[in-house]
C-alpha cells in the first residue's frame, strides 16, 4: 500500500515503513538502545530525505523508549535518580553538540563529520564490547574460573559529591555520570541518535552499574534526549514528518514489547555479543561507503551554497 | 483638456499603425496555423494514497487555408515549479570519499518532461530550441557558475543525469501521436514524489524545425485533506506540531505497553 508523506514529499510503501519500525523497535526493547543509529540509515535507503529521516527517527525513538521504559519499570529495573543525573549532563552536552553541528553545516562538511563520528564511535564501542563479552562468555564456560567481582574500586570512587543510587546499588560521585551524560548528549546531537549504544556500555564499564538496571535507565534517559531533539528539529527546520513517524511508531512500539520479552530470555553475555555485532556491522557498512568509490559521485539537493 | 488627450491618443495609435506596417513579418494579420489544446485535468490533489497521476494532453491544429509545405511536428513540455539546487561532487581525500566541490544551480524545475512526435534533433533546430527553451538543458538556469568550480558544465550534466535516472526529467521522443496532420495527444505521467505548485504545460507546433504556434496551459498540484493539514501545521505552528508529535509518540508507547500487559494476563 503506497502512502504519500506530507513533509518528506515522497510516496512509500506503508508496510515497509511498519516493518522498519518493528525491527528497530524490537532491537530497542531487547538491548535498551534507541535504534536511531539504525533507523536513520534505513530511511535514507528507501529515499526519505536525510533531514526528514534524522528528525522523524528521533520522534520514533521517543515512542519505542516510552514503551520500553514502561515494560522495564514493572521489573523495577529503572534507576530514576541515575537517569536524572545523566540527563543533566546530557542536556548540557547536547547544547554544545547543536552549536558544533551548526558550525560544521556552515563549513559544508556535516555529512562527512556525521559519517566519521558513526564509524569511529560505533566501531570503537562495538569492538570493545565484542572483545569483553566474548572473553566473559569463554570464562563462564570454564568450570573453575575465578569469580569476577561486581565492580572494582578505582579512581572513580575517590571523587567528591557522592550520591546513593539505590536501584543500582551504587554509592558514587555524581561527576562521572554527568560527564558520561554530557558526552552522550554531545554525540546524540551530532549524530542525530539517542546515544543508547554509547550509554549502555558506559554505564556497565565506566559506572559499574548492574546490567539489569542499565537498559531501563538508558531508555529513560533517551526519552528526554530524543524529545528535545524532535522539538528542536520541528521548530528550526520543520522536518518532522508526522505521517512517517506514525507508521514507524506503530511498528516500533509493538516491536519493542516483543524485544523486551525476548531480551529477558537471553543471557546478559549473549545479549552483549549480539548488540556489539550489530554495532560493528553498522560501523563497517558506513566505513565501506567512505572507502569504496561511489557509483555516482555527484549528489543533488535543494538549496544554495552558503 | 479632453480634446488634447484625444489628439494625443490619436497620435499614439497612428504611430502604432505605422510601426506595424513597417514590420514586414506581421503583414499577415493572423498565423496560418494555431493550436487548440486541452488537458484531462488541470488540478492534481495529493492525498495520502497519492501514487502518481497521468495527465492526458490533447489538441488540434486549426488552419483556415490548406496546410503549408514542410514537416509538421508537435512538442509538449511539462514543467514543475523551479527551485535552486546544490550539486556536490565527491572526491577522494586521504583515502576516503568526501563532498569536495560544489556548485549551485540558480533555477531548475522540480519536474520536466518533453514529449515529441519525432527525434528531437530531426524536428527542432538548435536556434529555435535556444529561443524557446524547450529541452531541459535550455531550461536549467546556471548563470555565473563557472567562477565557482572548475568544469561547472560537468556538474550541470551530472545533475541532469541524476534527475533523469530518478525519473524527474523525462525525454519522451515519438510519444506524441499526430493524426491526419490535425489531431494530437500524449500522456505524461507525473511521479508520486511531486512537489506542490503550478505545473506549466507548453505546446509547440513546428513546421520544418521552426516553431509556428504555441500554447500554454497550467496544472495546479496541491496537497489535500490530511496531507494539507499536517503540512500547514508543521509550517505555521511548529512548536505545537512538535509537541503533538511527542504526545502521539508517548501515547502510542504507553498504549502498546498496556496492551501487551493485558494480552499476557
Amino acid at each position: 500500500m503506497q502512502i504519500y508523506l506530507p513533509i518528506a514529499e515522497v510516496s512509500v510503501d506503508a508496510f515497509l515503513i511498519l516493518g522498519i519500525g518493528g525491527i528497530v523497535g524490537f532491537l530497542s526493547g531487547m538491548f535498551g538502545v534507541g535504534g536511531g543509529f539504525l533507523i536513520t540509515p534505513l530511511l535514507f535507503f528507501i529515499g526519505v530525505p536525510p533531514a526528514v529521516a534524522v528528525a522523524t527517527g528521533a520522534n520514533q525513538v521517543v515512542a519505542s523508549s516510552v514503551s520500553g521504559v514502561l515494560a522495564q519499570m514493572k521489573r523495577k529495573a529503572v534507576d530514576f535518580r541515575m537517569g536524572g543525573v545523566l540527563l543533566v549532563g546530557g542536556m548540557g552536552g547536547s547544547a554544545i553538540g547543536i552549536a558544533v553541528f551548526a558550525w560544521m553545516t556552515a563549513r559544508g562538511q556535516v555529512d562527512l563529520f556525521v559519517q566519521l563520528s558513526y564509524v569511529i564511535f560505533l566501531g570503537l564501542v562495538g569492538a570493545m564490547m565484542l572483545q569483553e563479552s566474548v572473553r566473559s562468555l569463554l570464562k563462564s564456560r570454564k568450570p573453575n574460573a575465578p569469580v569476577r567481582r561486581a565492580h572494582v574500586h578505582n579512581w572513580v570512587h575517590g571523587l567528591p559529591l557522592k550520591m546513593k543510587f539505590r536501584a543500582s546499588g551504587l554509592y558514587i560521585s555524581v561527576i562521572p555520570p554527568i560527564l558520561v551524560g554530557a558526552l552522550v548528549g554531545f554525540l546524540a546531537a551530532i549524530m542525530g541518535v539517542g546515544g543508547g549504544f554509547i550509554m549502555v556500555p558506559a554505564m556497565i564499564y565506566l559506572l559499574g552499574m548492574p546490567t539489569k538496571v542499565v537498559i531501563g535507565t538508558s531508555l529513560f534517559q533517551i526519552i528526554f534526549v530524543t524529545a528535545f531533539t524532535t522539538i528542536m528539529h520541528a521548530v528550526t527546520s520543520q522536518t518532522v514528518d508526522m505521517m512517517l513517524a506514525f507508521l514507524l511508531i506503530i511498528g516500533g512500539v509493538v516491536g519493542a514489547q516483543i524485544g523486551v520479552r525476548v531480551g529477558l530470555k537471553l543471557k546478559a553475555e549473549q545479549l552483549r555479543i549480539l548488540l556489539s555485532l550489530l554495532v560493528v556491522g553498522v560501523a563497517l557498512r558506513i566505513a565501506a561507503d567512505l572507502l569504496i568509490r561511489p557509483s555516482e559521485i555527484y549528489t543533488v539537493m535543494p538549496g544554495v551554497l552558503p | 483638456m479632453s480634446a488634447r488627450r484625444i489628439s494625443a491618443r490619436l497620435a499614439q495609435r497612428l504611430c502604432l499603425i505605422l510601426g506595424l506596417l513597417a514590420l514586414p513579418v506581421l503583414a499577415q494579420d493572423r498565423p496560418a496555423e494555431t493550436i487548440v489544446a486541452g488537458l484531462s485535468q488541470n488540478r492534481v490533489a495529493i492525498t495520502a494514497d497519492f501514487d502518481g497521476s497521468e495527465i492526458l494532453v490533447y489538441g488540434a491544429v486549426r488552419r483556415d487555408s490548406p496546410p503549408p509545405e514542410g514537416r509538421l511536428d508537435v512538442i509538449v513540455t511539462v514543467e514543475g515549479p523551479p527551485s535552486s539546487l546544490l550539486v556536490r561532487r565527491k572526491d577522494r581525500v586521504w583515502g576516503i570519499w568526501v563532498n569536495h566541490a560544489a556548485i549551485s544551480v540558480d533555477s531548475a524545475p522540480s519536474f520536466y518532461a518533453v514529449a515529441t512526435t519525432g527525434h528531437l534533433k530531426d524536428i527542432l533546430t538548435e536556434t529555435e530550441n535556444l529561443r524557446q527553451g524547450i529541452t531541459i538543458d535550455r531550461v536549467v538556469r546556471a548563470v555565473g557558475i563557472t567562477a565557482e568550480a572548475d568544469g561547472a558544465g560537468d556538474f550541470v550534466e551530472a545533475m541532469l543525469r541524476v534527475r533523469r535516472a530518478a525519473g524527474t526529467y523525462q525525454l519522451l521522443e515519438n510519444r506524441v501521436q499526430l493524426t491526419e496532420q490535425t489531431l494530437f495527444r500524449t500522456d505524461v505521467v507525473l511521479p508520486a514524489n511531486l512537489t506542490e505548485g503550478i505545473y506549466k504545460v507548453r505546446l509547440f507546433l513546428l513546421r520544418g524545425g521552426a516553431v509556428v504556434a504555441q500554447q500554454e496551459r497550467h496544472i495546479a498540484v496541491h496537497k489535500a485533506g490530511l496531507e494539507r493539514l499536517i503540512f500547514t501545521m508543521a509550517q505555521e505552528q511548529p512548536l505545537i506540531y512538535g509537541l503533538l508529535c511527542l504526545l502521539m509518540a508517548g501515547v502510542s508507547g504507553w498504549a502498546a505497553s498496556a496492551g501487551f500487559r493485558l494480552l499476557q494476563r
